[in-house]
Order: C-alpha cells, then sequence, then structure tokens
C-alpha cells in the first residue's frame, strides 16, 4: 500500500486509486457517491445491507469489502442498480416498525435520507408489522428496536471503538436481532454514558437520551441536502 | 430451572482447553448433561472461558438443534423436507400430537418429550424420518408412532444405547456401485503413491484429472490445492460433510461405506497442501455416524495410516478431528463451516479473502466435499489418465445422485456424467414425473421438455439431489415448501436474503391461497431477483431459484391459480377479521365487493 495506485473504471470514468482501498473508498475519494448503509467509515465494513452492491466486470460484487484491483470495470450508477438498492431500502421498511414523523432521527436517519434518495414513495413489499422489543433501562442510551436493521454498527463500534463488548446478534433468519451483553436489559451491560457506541447507530435504534429533538425537525443534517452530497460534491 | 451445576460446566469447559474455538462442543454436551441449554448454562460458560456472556448467546441461539426452551429428556426432531411431507409427514406429526398430548414446537409437562420441526435429515431414501436425540428413525408410520413413544417411556435411557425400535436402522439404498467413487480400494494405495511424488506433482495429478468440487459449485480442485499450499502459513485440509441440500444424502452412503476413502483423500490433502491437522464438519443429522468414524480413525492411527511419519515417511505427520454441528444449513457454505468450526454462529464471509488465502483461524484451508476427497484418493491411487475416461470432457468421472421422490428405487446411484435426466428416470422408475428438481432446491426444477439436458457441468451442474415429482403432486406447493426452507436457515446477516426470503413466503401464499392477480407474477420476479443479485452468500443468491426456475419453466402452475381480478391487496381484511366475524356472529362485508 505504500503509495502504489491501480486503474480502475467507474461508470465509464477512469480513477486512480490507491492500492489496498475497498471499491467504496476509491469511489468516495474519487468524488463517487456509492450509496451505503451498514458501512460507516470509523468502523471495519459489515457486509449486512448490501446496499453497496455494485457490478464488478458484470457480476454483482459488495463495494464496501471488495478491494480494488487493476483493470476493474465498476457499474454503480444505473438504473437496474439503483432500483435494486431500492428493493433493499424498501425491504428494511417492512422488516421493521418505521414511523418516521415520530421519531426522534427523522432528519437525521440515513435509512429515511437513502429512501428520499431512491425517491421511494412507500415500499412495494407488504408491511411485515413484528412486534419487538423497547430498552429504555439505561440512564443515558435506548434501544427501540422496531427500528433496527441490523447494520451491526452497534456492535462493532463497541469492540473497536469502545473496546468493549456491549452488543452482538442472537438467533437467524428473520428472527435475528440485536442483544445486549447481559441476561436482561442494557442497563445491566457497562454501557457508559461517553461511549460512542450509541453514536454509530443510522437509524433511531440506539439513541442517546435527552438530546433528540435539540435540532429541531426541518434543520437537520438530510433536511438540508440528500445523502452523499459531501462526496458528490468532492467529485464536482 | 434454578441453578446450573457449575462443576459440570468447568468439567466440560476444562476438557476443550478453555478453548473458545470450541464453544460449539462445549455447548453441545452441556445441553446432552441437561436435556436442555438454559439462561445459567450461557453464563456460565462465559465466565468459566472468559468470553461475553452475549457471544455465547449469538452462538447457542443459531442453531437449530440447541434448545434453549424447557427441559426434554427426548427431542423428536420431524423432518420437514419436501419429500418426507409427499410421503406422509403430516400423517406422522398428527400421531406423535396426539400419542404425547402436545403439538410441534411444545414440551410435555413431565419433561421427557419436546416435539420439533427439522430440515431434510437426509434420509430422503427411506421417508418419512424423525431423529430422536442422535438417534434416527425412519420409514415412518402413524401406525408406528404410538409403540415407538411407548418404547421410550419405558426405556427412560439414552437412545443411541441400543437398538430401541424397527425404525431405528437407516438403510444403505446403494442402487448402483460406480467404478470410480465405489469401486474397490485397499487402504493406503493412495497415500502410498502420493508419497512417492512431491506435493506439486500430486496437486498437477489432480490438475490433470480435471477434478471439479463435487459440491455443487465445482470449482477446480488441483487448483484449489494449489492456491492453498502457495499461501503463506499453517495449512488445513476441511472436509464439509454438512450436506444439507433437501433430497441429499449421498455423503451419508459415503461416509457408512467409504469412510476409509475420504480420510485417504484428506490425508493425501494434508500431504499436498502441506497441512498438519484435517477437521472433519460432521452434521449434526448424522450424530450417528460419529463412534463409527471415530473407530475408523483409530484403527487408521493403528495401521500406521495416520499420525505420526505416515506410512513409514519420516516427518509427514497428520491427523484429523471430527467437529459435530448443531443444525444449520448455511453451514455448507464452505466460510459459514469455516465460522461455526470456530466456534460461532455459522454466518458466511464476505470473500475475499477467500479460505484458501485466510479461512480457519485466518490460515490457509481447502474446504473440500466428501466425495471430491474420496475422487481425489482414487485420482492418487488409479492416475489422472484413468479417470478422465469417465464422464465428458469438461465433466470427468462419475457423480453420486441422491434419488428420492416419486420413483420406485429411491437411493443413491453412481453415474457418468453426461447422463440426461431422461436415462436417469428410467433408471430409478420415475418416468412418468411431471418435474425433477435438480441440485436441490438450490438448483433448478426442469420441465418434460427439458428432460434431454444433461448432468454435468456444462449443463446442468448439481451437487447430487434429484427429487422426483409424479403427475400427482400439486408443485407449486414444493416450491412453497423450498422457500420456507430458505426462510428457516437464512443465517440473518444480510438483509436481502433475511427479508426478501420471508416476503418470498409471503407472496407465494397469496397465489396459493387464490388471491393472487396478473401483477403478482412480475412483482414474484423482481423480488426473486433482488434477493439472488444481492445476498451475500450462495444461500441467499439460490434461496429464489424454486421460484425464478419454476416461473421460468413451469409458468401454468402460477397462471392456473391466478384470480382475473384486476387487483387483490396483499393484506387480507376479510381473514384478519374473520375472529371477530365468527365472535359477534355478524358478517365481515368487503367494502369493494359490497360495491361492486
Amino acid at each position: 500500500m505504500s503509495g502504489e495506485t491501480v486503474k480502475v473504471i467507474i461508470d465509464g470514468r477512469e480513477v486512480e486509486a490507491k492500492a489496498g482501498l475497498t471499491i467504496l473508498q476509491a469511489a468516495g475519494e474519487a468524488g463517487i457517491y456509492i450509496p451505503h448503509l451498514c458501512y460507516h467509515k470509523e468502523l471495519s465494513p459489515g457486509g449486512h445491507c448490501r446496499v453497496c452492491t455494485v457490478k464488478v466486470n458484470g457480476k454483482p460484487i459488495n463495494a464496501c469489502t471488495m478491494v480494488v484491483a487493476n483493470g476493474m470495470v465498476i457499474e454503480n450508477d444505473t438504473a437496474e442498480l439503483t432500483d435494486l438498492r431500492k428493493s433493499i431500502i424498501e425491504m428494511l421498511f417492512v422488516e421493521g416498525n418505521h414511523i418516521c414523523p415520530g421519531c426522534e432521527k427523522s432528519g437525521n436517519c440515513e435509512l429515511q435520507a437513502l429512501a428520499y434518495r431512491f425517491g421511494m414513495m412507500s415500499p412495494r413489499y407488504p408491511y411485515l408489522f413484528p412486534a419487538k422489543q423497547v430498552d429504555g433501562s439505561h440512564a443515558s442510551a435506548y434501544i427501540d428496536r422496531n427500528r433496527c436493521i441490523l447494520c451491526g454498527r452497534c456492535v462493532r463500534s463497541s469492540r473497536e471503538i469502545d473496546h468493549k463488548y456491549v452488543f452482538g446478534f442472537e438467533d437467524r433468519g428473520i428472527h435475528m436481532r440485536l442483544a445486549v451483553d447481559s441476561r436482561g436489559t442494557l442497563s445491566e451491560t457497562d454501557l457508559a454514558a461517553a461511549d460512542k457506541a450509541a453514536t454509530y447507530c443510522p437509524t433511531g435504534s440506539l439513541m442517546t437520551k435527552r438530546v433528540g429533538w435539540k435540532v429541531p425537525v426541518g434543520q437537520r443534517k438530510y433536511d438540508k441536502e440528500p445523502i452523499g452530497s459531501e462526496i458528490t460534491r468532492r467529485g464536482k | 430451572m434454578a441453578s446450573v451445576d457449575a462443576a459440570l460446566i468447568s468439567r466440560v469447559v476444562e476438557r476443550f482447553g478453555k478453548d473458545p474455538q470450541r464453544l460449539m462442543d462445549i455447548v453441545r454436551e452441556v445441553q446432552g448433561e441437561l436435556g436442555q441449554f438454559p439462561q445459567e448454562a450461557v453464563d456460565g460458560i462465559a465466565k468459566a472461558l472468559g468470553v461475553h456472556r452475549v457471544q455465547v448467546a449469538d452462538m447457542a441461539s443459531f442453531y437449530s438443534f440447541i434448545d434453549r426452551g424447557e427441559k426434554a429428556r427426548y427431542t423428536v426432531r420431524l423432518s420437514n423436507c419436501v419429500v418426507d411431507k409427499m410421503q406422509g409427514m403430516d400423517e406422522v406429526t398428527r400421531a406423535f400430537e396426539k400419542a404425547l398430548g402436545i403439538r410441534c414446537g411444545q414440551n410435555t409437562a413431565d419433561g421427557v418429550f419436546s416435539l420439533r420441526q427439522t430440515s431434510c435429515t437426509g434420509m430422503c431414501d427411506q421417508p418419512p424420518a424423525a431423529l430422536i436425540n442422535d438417534l434416527v428413525v425412519t420409514g415412518l408410520k402413524p401406525a408406528d408412532v404410538p409403540a415407538i413413544v411407548e418404547a421410550l417411556k419405558q426405556e427412560r435411557r439414552k437412545p443411541g444405547d441400543a437398538m430401541l425400535f424397527p425404525n431405528a436402522e437407516v438403510q444403505l439404498n446403494l442402487r448402483q456401485a460406480g467404478p470410480v467413487v465405489l469401486g474397490p480400494f485397499e487402504n493406503g494405495s493412495a497415500i502410498r503413491k502420493s508419497l512417492a511424488l512431491t506435493p506439486e506433482q500430486v496437486i498437477d495429478e489432480l490438475n490433470k484429472s480435471k477434478l471439479r468440487g463435487r459440491g455443487g459449485a465445482g470449482f477446480p480442485t488441483g487448483m484449489k490445492w494449489s492456491f492453498c499450499r502457495k499461501a503463506q502459513g499453517e495449512h488445513y485440509i476441511i472436509c464439509n460433510a454438512d450436506e444439507g441440500e433437501p433430497g441429499t444424502f449421498k455423503d451419508r452412503l459415503l461416509l457408512t461405506e467409504a469412510a476409509d476413502l475420504l480420510f485417504e483423500g484428506m490425508t493425501v490433502a494434508g500431504y499436498a497442501l502441506g497441512a498438519a491437522e484435517g477437521l472433519l464438519y460432521l452434521r449434526a443429522e448424522y450424530a450417528y455416524l460419529y463412534p463409527r468414524l471415530e473407530q475408523v480413525l483409530a484403527r487408521r492411527r493403528r495401521h500406521g495410516l495416520l499420525g505420526e511419519s505416515i506410512a513409514g515417511r519420516e516427518g509427514f505427520s497428520f491427523d484429523i478431528r471430527i467437529q459435530l454441528g448443531a443444525g444449520a444449513y448455511v453451514c455448507g457454505e464452505e466460510s459459514g463451516l469455516i465460522e461455526s468450526l470456530e466456534g460461532k454462529r455459522g454466518a458466511p464471509r464476505d470473500r475475499p479473502p477467500y479460505p484458501v488465502q485466510r479461512g480457519y483461524k485466518q490460515e490457509p484451508t481447502s474446504v473440500n466435499n466428501v466425495e471430491t476427497l474420496c475422487c481425489a484418493a482414487r485420482i492418487l491411487e488409479k492416475g489422472a489418465d484413468w479417470f478422465v475416461k469417465h464422464g465428458t470432457r469438461d465433466s470427468t468421472g462419475t457423480k453420486l445422485l441422491s434419488v428420492s421422490g416419486d420413483c420406485r428405487h429411491p437411493g443413491v446411484y453412481e453415474v457418468e456424467y453426461g447422463i440426461t435426466v431422461d436415462k436417469l428416470l428410467q433408471l430409478v422408475g420415475g418416468e412418468d414425473a411431471q418435474a425433477v428438481q435438480v441440485g436441490g432446491p438450490s438448483g433448478a426444477c426442469l420441465a418434460p421438455k427439458d428432460y434431454g439436458r444433461k448432468i454435468s457441468f456444462e449443463d446442468i451442474p448439481t451437487g447430487g439431489s434429484i427429487i422426483v415429482f409424479g403427475p400427482q403432486r400439486d408443485l407449486l406447493k414444493h416450491v412453497l415448501d423450498f422457500t420456507e426452507f430458505f426462510a428457516e436457515e437464512s443465517c440473518g446477516w444480510c438483509a436481502p436474503c433475511r427479508v426478501g426470503t420471508t416476503l418470498l413466503v409471503h407472496k407465494l401464499h397469496k397465489v396459493l391461497e387464490g388471491r393472487g392477480t396478473a401483477s403478482d407474477l412480475p412483482e414474484l420476479k423482481q423480488l426473486g431477483t433482488t434477493v439472488k443479485m444481492m445476498s451475500r452468500c450462495g444461500l441467499g443468491q439460490s434461496a429464489a431459484n424454486p421460484v425464478l426456475t419454476t416461473l421460468q419453466n413451469l409458468p401454468e402452475l402460477y397462471r392456473k391459480r391466478l384470480s382475473d381480478k384486476e387487483f387483490i391487496p396483499h393484506f387480507d381484511i376479510a381473514g384478519a377479521f374473520s375472529e371477530q366475524a365468527a365472535v359477534t356472529g355478524r358478517k365481515f362485508v368487503d367494502h369493494e365487493e359490497a360495491h361492486a
């Protein structure tokens, strides 16, 4: 990775990228936005949401885990991929109970922002209306599993940033859920008010208490510009 | 359950060297002792291993054979595979429910029985089948059930100690042995031939044989071994004996009849890769084979075919450990299998890096199917030139097929690659098939127009599952069964598979209930395509195949069930109100119908 570069083509544009970067990182540096959700630049990739799927030499590949290689021909901003990505966002909406107008995260929510970016009016799939658990036991954070999309950011950030092990998963398939490192509730874990883990949630599932309405709706991050704008600005 | 014996936990944890990577064994053994896996055991194991509670809970909650519910001395697991259902599993289930006085999914109040459904147990040639703890019972009839339950009540000991009832015997059902895999074999011959070559020459011989992986994906085995050998680190060879594809049972036969050949293949791989350790990942459904396989390993050690200085070769040491699984189809995916071997949930990994670069314990690892390793041993014994005489140009050798469903002679057939579906149907006595599922649910559903096609990598590849559907079958119901299977076995890690498989099940229900309309078919295709293209691993990428291949090959299955209405909403409001309607005695009036 010592200053070596590779050349790839993204949507017809030749991009020179540092060797060792993932497709998502390389595109980002070149000002090309590849939509993503479970990925966070400060964390290791999780590979959960698959929203960042691109086509490499015609084959679907996950951009947050695949490292760039010389000569890759990458498709990103195509009608086909955009609809497939939108489909996943719609799946996540029907899998949980996402009531945007009543959610503290509205306007700062990456799931909602992607739905807007993709022009989702309502999900094409039927709602599953699952019964989910809410955990408000902790003094400074709460979990609302109705809004959890199992992106694993809290799991990874607790381990990688806080050097703890507060979160994990349990069960499998559609029954998979976010678990905490105690027999009961979040209050029985060693999650502290200063932990960063509570700040990485892309939706309103893991939230710090008492700050949710500090910035009024209408003046929030994605109220001002679509998600990904900071990256596409770089490309101009 | 008030408390769990701390001494028991620490004894089990000690026995596995306090190694968190042996969590699967630890949890299995604790459950075996307690008849359940309670919350207290999670805490106890976490503490004894020095790991987080959530790590133990994550692993234990993932596998269907780890029961975190109430205690049961005997867990009866009824195979809900399509083939078991075709042969009367529903009636057998009702008979068990009646004999035990509980519903499937419940436990008896006295803590003796629990009744569960489980995915295909690998007994489709002798259905309907069930597991009672580790004991396999096959060819069940509803009339047998009271006697089985009575025998268990009387015995009050672990099944497996002795034969309890006549059904507790697995038939071999070898219908046709071919010359390649199931021909006569002299123990040690492949190892001795290999040791006369350099490891590179062994791999060259495999390359010359054009052997491709028998699990279904068909990756060239010599290439896999070569990549693995060249990667730096401690090398491992893993045998994937987790055949979970519904309708597959050919590895069961190999593990029973050709265990020596398999271990010989693993030992040859050990030599070729420079590995000192091999692991056999054995699916939990085949736990009954474990003692026998251990005996074979012990005998091979006595005969100098495993252990130190194998076949007299100074410096060549290699041994094999058997790891039992705990009920998860996705562990048949090689990186999921590796995660499982490391004592974690069996969620597949993102690739690259591939297992040959960073696999088990992040070291170079070759994962090969049982049949592939058997072929490798035969190739080293008899030479690549002999091997390529069988099969076709691009699909050399023979293939073991597990044939089940509506045919007169279900069982295992070793056939030459290139055999047509037609020819196969004649061989097995299934000439009147309305459709054939080749490669299990993750493969393709073929209609009669496709019966001239050839079983081979260049035409229809298969891991070996062949399910025959006779003219009397309602095929769309089986498409639903297959799709439910994938939804049940999805690991949940990635969104498109986790959510998409469940949505596919809902959509199929709508069509099957006669509430589907013309727009549902393109929507079904769109949904299936998303699951196929966006999912993380082979399970998700093939989960929509039953739907997509029948939509393509047998569209009338769907069309004949569609309503001629323009649109019917997914949410069935009349159905949702049916209970209220029954209670109040007032009929629910559909707004649209009333105004039509």
